[in-house]
């Protein structure tokens, strides 16, 4: 497996620095100085190598959406429209930046900031290349689970600040709605450490003889619907229902706050295609002539292809359904899978602990037929049973005297 | 390599330190000394992101994950929610008449816990008491820690563990029951 060379990560780039600055003579002060320079060279190119690439996945989105739809999506600027998104954030800039007079200000201004700096941070422990930006972090996975579960607080943040009832409600059944589908896919990557023995995203990398997709398809499935949940697309967009909350917790913002807050919402998917990609599809692994990041970059964009599809395919989902679904779905698919797989470690394990390529094999095949069967049983479950309709619950506005239109 | 690695005492580390500290104390005051409860909350948070901080500075990577998974992550999320159901919300800690005592009470336990830590014999384990077997043991702790923590939580002392999620399990009954009470 070969690599495009000049990757950078944090610790190549500080030695660098290190044997630069003693060369100059800073003596002492090399070491912190070196520090604070790959620190800040390293946040530089992981900001607006991913701000660039959110620019050209929304002119992405809105082509491949177009196309689902059979209309064309935005063809106007430069060429097939790849300017498009460039002229949005100058418009976006440009407007008028309000703040309502009730708002909790300091809370409103730092939302934006609170939900889009977790996004960059699981960026940095993606192993795109030979490493990630970070080196090989020990924790690496466990990283990504703890600085998802941030976006619920900055949601609270968003809602909670611009003093709207739209905004508290969407910001509410976000924060629910994450909290509940972080446990499926707490569920999906255990299988996935299970499998790989290790928390390190190189070593899950490395552990991947056999794409995981194919050895643990419920693992999978399991993770690829949580992780859709978590980022609030369509089918699970309930945070921002625009039909029901206005535009829900982003409803106050304007100006730059907003792009940003439209920044960290499109730059999930590319993260979690990215996640998705280490996790389940072998990450940086492929064969030899094409570059290992080039197989990273055509894995991402097969996952953020399938989730637009998704999105073009299927309508929202209720909130009941929704949590429904995470709970009495989902969990127990994550138990199932994750009891299977451990079963199947126990017996074809070697000494070291590890399991050869020619028991993945046999795993895979025990695992799809399994996987086959049990969803086509609850599709068969979930099918036949009658829509539960809440009873509905009479507007406030009944005994105020106020009729209805 | 990770921040702290033969670097104790190093500049940067230092500076890591009273940043993440400093951070830690103020915003743990916010906390009590804030009248808004939302905000509060919101310092609360920071505190326990610094705390992460300082478990990464101790090189304890898996601990300050879990403190993020749970505390940031969980914990404080249900301390929202909980806080949004209350009225009053914008100046909810009100000032009371207890600032004397408790700031006493607070100063006597500092004291007593100060003069515990210091007085207390830790068993440090200095690197020239160690032969090569032990030094190579404790490299492998350090650098393969989760297997180790793995194996201590769920085959050692896999009955503590245990029950100290049925004592979760029964502090959630107890909670259910003082509601069903009223």
């Amino acid at each position: 497996m070969n690599y495009l060379p000049g990757f950078i990560d944090f610790y190549t780039l500080y030695d660098f620095c290190l044997t630069l600055f003693q060369n100059f003579g800073f003596g002492d002060n090399a070491e912190w100085l070196s520090y604070l320079t790959a620190g800040v060279i390293i946040s530089f190119i992981v900001i607006n190598l991913m701000i660039l690439s959110t620019a050209f996945y929304t002119w992405f989105e809105r082509r491949v959406l177009g196309r689902f739809q059979v209309r064309r999506g935005p063809n106007r600027n430069g060429p097939f429209g790849i300017f498009q998104p460039f002229a949005d954030v100058v418009k976006l800039i440009m407007k008028e930046d309000t703040i309502p007079t009730e708002a909790d200000r300091p809370v409103f201004t730092l939302a934006p900031i609170a939900l889009v700096a977790p996004t960059l941070l699981i960026m940095t422990v993606i192993p795109m290349g030979e490493s990630s930006f970070l080196g090989s972090l020990n924790i690496g996975i466990l990283f990504i689970v703890g600085v998802t579960s941030v976006n619920s607080i900055a949601i609270f943040m968003a809602g909670w600040g611009s003093r709207n009832k739209y905004a508290i409600l969407g910001s509410m059944r976000g924060a629910a709605m994450l909290i509940s589908y972080e446990i499926p896919m707490a569920l999906g990557i255990t299988s996935v450490l299970l499998m790989s023995g290790s928390l390190a995203m190189t070593s899950i990398v490395s552990s991947q003889d056999i794409w995981f997709i194919v050895v643990m398809p419920l693992g999978f499935f399991v993770f690829m619907a949580a992780a859709t949940a978590e980022i609030s697309r369509t089918p699970f967009d309930q945070i921002e229902a625009e039909s029901e909350l206005g535009s829900g917790y982003n409803t106050e913002f304007s100006g730059i706050k907003f792009a940003i807050l439209f920044l960290a919402e499109f730059m999930a998917p590319i993260v979690t295609a990215a996640v998705v990609a280490t996790l389940f599809l072998g990450g940086t692994k492929g064969f030899d002539p094409i570059p290992g990041q080039i197989w990273f970059v055509l894995k991402m964009f097969v996952v953020i292809f399938v989730l637009l599809w998704f999105r073009a395919t299927w309508p929202r989902l209720r909130v009941d359904q929704i949590m429904g679904f995470a709970w009495k779905g989902l969990f127990g698919l994550g138990i199932l899978n994750i009891f299977i797989v451990a079963i199947e470690i126990m017996i074809f394990r070697t000494e070291e602990g590890t399991v050869g390529t020619s028991n993945m094999l046999i795993m895979s095949a025990i695992n799809w037929v399994i996987a086959v069967v049990t969803l086509l049983t609850l599709m068969r479950i979930y099918g036949q049973k009658k829509l539960e309709r809440p009873i509905p619950v009479p507007s406030p506005l009944a005994n105020m005297g106020v009729e209805a239109d | 390599m990770i921040l702290g690695e033969g670097t104790e005492g190093a500049l940067i580390t230092e500076l890591v330190f009273w940043t993440i500290a400093l951070s830690t104390v103020v915003s743990a005051i916010a906390v009590v000394q804030i009248r808004d409860l939302f905000r509060a909350s919101l310092f609360l948070i920071v505190t326990l992101l610094g705390v992460a901080g300082l478990f990464i500075l101790l090189r304890a990577e898996f601990l300050a994950g879990v403190q993020l998974m749970i505390y940031v992550g969980a914990i404080s999320v249900l301390i929202i929610f909980a806080i949004l159901m209350t009225r009053d919300l914008e100046d909810g800690s009100t000032a009371h008449n207890f600032r004397i005592p408790v700031a006493l009470v607070a100063l006597i336990l500092m004291g007593v816990s100060i003069y515990a830590i210091s007085n207390t014999e830790w068993n440090i384990i200095g690197t020239e008491t160690l032969n090569t077997d032990q030094m190579n043991q404790a490299a492998d702790v350090f650098s393969n820690g989760i297997p180790t923590l793995a194996k201590l939580l769920l085959r050692d002392f896999v009955l503590a563990f245990e029950v100290v999620s049925v004592l979760l399990l029964s502090a959630v009954l107890g909670s259910l029951a003082l509601v069903r009470g009223r």
